[in-house]
């Protein structure tokens, strides 16, 4: 049977020859991930073991990573005890993948998985948290799932009850235009398929653009796949991908390079063109409500947000600074910036975009998520209009149900930044 | 029989249904309290318990989309509801069967608020409007679970049987 690379793969983790979508399987998982909800997935796990006789033991503690990244530093004494009840569970089980809140191994969850070396071609990677999708770049199947199931996961070892995915092909040809990049790729796909458009299913990845992209922008895509419901995003591992994974993860062993079957079934294909896509745009307060910024440019923003586990990269610092040039950000508009990680932090102070985009008048926050979601810093406030990099644009979404939140890319807010309104980085 | 407390458009997130900042709130037993935190009057009326255990919200498609957080499933079962979709998101549904909190899929649902319905085994009756609709049942694993009570007693189980 010809297989899709979710089928390959949950086939590899299940022990069985080969699945096909619509099939229920317990593959054995490779990685689970939490972050600062491990302090409710440990707690599911203690009551699994209530009134058992067995010792409240994960399966095997080198295979959980725990990530502190949604409210670091704590901004309340109710996070900070939930921080330290994790941390007492850590120390006991022996968890080694552990990224407290330092600068020498911090940042947010879906970068520090990749940086660390932690994610493999043809794993299977559980996290509590939607945005697992990311790590289908690497040809991971990496999925979110909620803290109880989480707390199933360290008991037993494998996923329960999970059912193959069939397969959208989504075929992305041609070469992206200057300031045109996988963020408008992503959020462009999201608005034709809509947000329940890959309900259940794995969108796999193809095309001439993606097999020249690196594992950064490929990161992007697969990240926001849950916008479109999608349980995976995924991208057949490659030479970039055994780039990526031996010169900036430093992994040594030998990496499972295979993509799908040539004769793979595919419930549908979706074929993009890159050469003639322009800078999109989300609109409030649905993700799938995206416009070429041409449509909505002048619209004035207070607040600017380049960061998360989306844009929070090395080459989105770099194109930012790029398009600021050494110009001032516009008087009445705050722009917040959150690299994704210490390590990509440090790498931009280095090269100097930290300088550069603290100088237009940006303010360079330390690494974290938690300003996407609304639970820490950056918070907008009644009636405002906040622009940003991130994956979500639900009402309240930054900590504001009065307030809107458009989406775009690095290069769009930067462009926004300087005029105050959302610009159209060709055009500044 | 129970009556529809509220009907919800399409696209309902799980940052409407638990908004993020109440996230550090993570105890099944406290998540009640911020339940459509941003709806106020909803809120208020759950919390005062105006509405009795069973009763109906009904939702448009793609109900639960969004976070992984599972204050969002946990919040409505504290609750006693019971939702009905025309379709759920898959996190949102694969959490709500794992904390044993009742999910009708239905894909036709038309009611309004203050309709009463009537679950029986394979469809759904609206006995204000007489019309019947079709419900999807759960695959049949994921009723394993329902029946098991949660994902807790059926891991419980899994590991005892390990051990035998």
């Amino acid at each position: 049977m010809p297989m899709t690379l979710s089928e390959k793969i949950l086939a590899r983790a299940s022990g069985l020859n080969s699945v096909s979508a619509g099939d229920v399987v317990e593959p054995h998982v490779s990685l689970a991930m939490s972050h600062e909800n491990a302090a409710l997935v440990l707690h599911q796990f203690k009551e699994i073991y209530n009134g058992l006789t067995l010792p409240a033991r994960v399966w095997d503690p080198s295979r959980i990573a725990i990530i502190f990244d949604h409210r670091i530093p704590a901004e309340s004494s109710k996070t900070a005890t939930n921080h330290k009840r994790v941390r007492d569970f850590i120390a006991d089980q022996g968890i080694t993948k552990f990224h407290d809140i330092r600068g020498d191994q911090g940042g947010i969850c879906h970068q520090i998985l990749p940086e660390s070396g932690y994610v493999h071609p043809g794993a299977v990677v559980v996290g509590t948290d939607s945005h697992t999708t990311t790590h289908g770049a690497l040809g991971a199947f990496a999925f979110g799932i909620g803290a109880t199931e989480m707390a199933s996961v360290w008991a037993l070892g494998v996923a329960l009850n999970i059912e193959v995915p069939k397969t959208i092909k989504v075929e992305i040809s041609g070469k992206l235009s200057p300031f045109v990049s996988a963020k408008d790729i992503i959020l462009y796909l999201i608005g034709l398929i809509k947000a329940d458009g890959a309900n259940y299913r794995a969108l796999e990845f193809h095309g001439s653009t993606i097999r020249a992209m690196s594992t950064s922008s490929r990161l992007v895509l697969c990240n926001m796949a849950v916008e479109a419901g999608a349980t995976v995003g995924m991208v057949p591992p490659d030479a970039e991908t055994e780039r990526y994974l031996n010169k900036e993860a430093h992994v040594s062993v030998p990496l499972w390079l295979e993509g799908p079957d040539a004769d793979a079934v595919y419930e549908r294909v979706v074929t993009i063109d890159a050469d003639k896509l322009a800078p999109q745009v989300a609109c409030p307060h649905t993700v799938d409500n995206v416009k070429p910024v041409t449509d909505i440019v002048g619209r004035k923003v207070d607040q600017i947000v380049i960061g998360s586990c989306t844009n929070g990269r090395l080459d989105d610092l770099a194109a930012a600074a790029r398009v600021l040039k050494s110009r001032k950000i516009q008087a009445h508009t705050r722009m917040l910036v959150f690299p994704a990680s210490w390590k990509i932090y440090k790498e931009a102070m280095e090269l100097g975009y930290l300088k550069d985009l603290a100088d237009s008048g940006a303010v360079i926050m330390n690494p974290g998520c938690g300003c996407c979601l609304g639970v820490h810093q950056g918070a907008l406030g009644d009636g405002e209009v906040g622009l940003s990099t991130t994956n979500r644009n639900f009402k309240g979404r930054m900590g504001n149900p009065n307030a809107e939140v458009f989406l775009c890319s690095p290069e769009v807010a930067a462009a926004s930044a300087l005029r105050g309104v959302i610009s159209d980085p060709r055009e500044v | 029989m129970s009556k529809v407390i509220y009907v919800f458009e399409d696209d309902i997130s799980t940052d409407h249904i638990y908004p993020g900042r109440f996230m550090a709130t993570v105890l099944p037993s406290e998540t009640p309290l911020h339940c459509f935190a941003d709806m106020t009057e909803l809120n208020s009326a759950l919390k005062a318990k105006q509405y009795p255990e069973g009763s109906f919200l009904v939702a448009g498609s793609n109900f639960g989309c969004g976070s992984s957080r599972e204050q969002a499933a946990s919040t409505l079962k504290g609750h006693g509801l019971v939702i009905v979709a025309r379709s759920f998101a898959r996190i949102f549904l694969q959490n709500a069967v794992n904390l044993g909190l009742p999910l009708v899929h239905c894909p036709q649902i038309e009611a309004s608020t203050g309709d009463e319905l009537e679950l029986k085994e394979d469809v759904l009756v609206n006995k204000t409007t007489g019309r019947t609709f079709e419900i999807v049942p759960l695959p049949k694993l994921r009723q394993a679970i329902m029946d098991s009570g949660g994902l807790i007693a059926y891991t419980r189980k899994l590991l005892v049987d390990r051990q035998a």
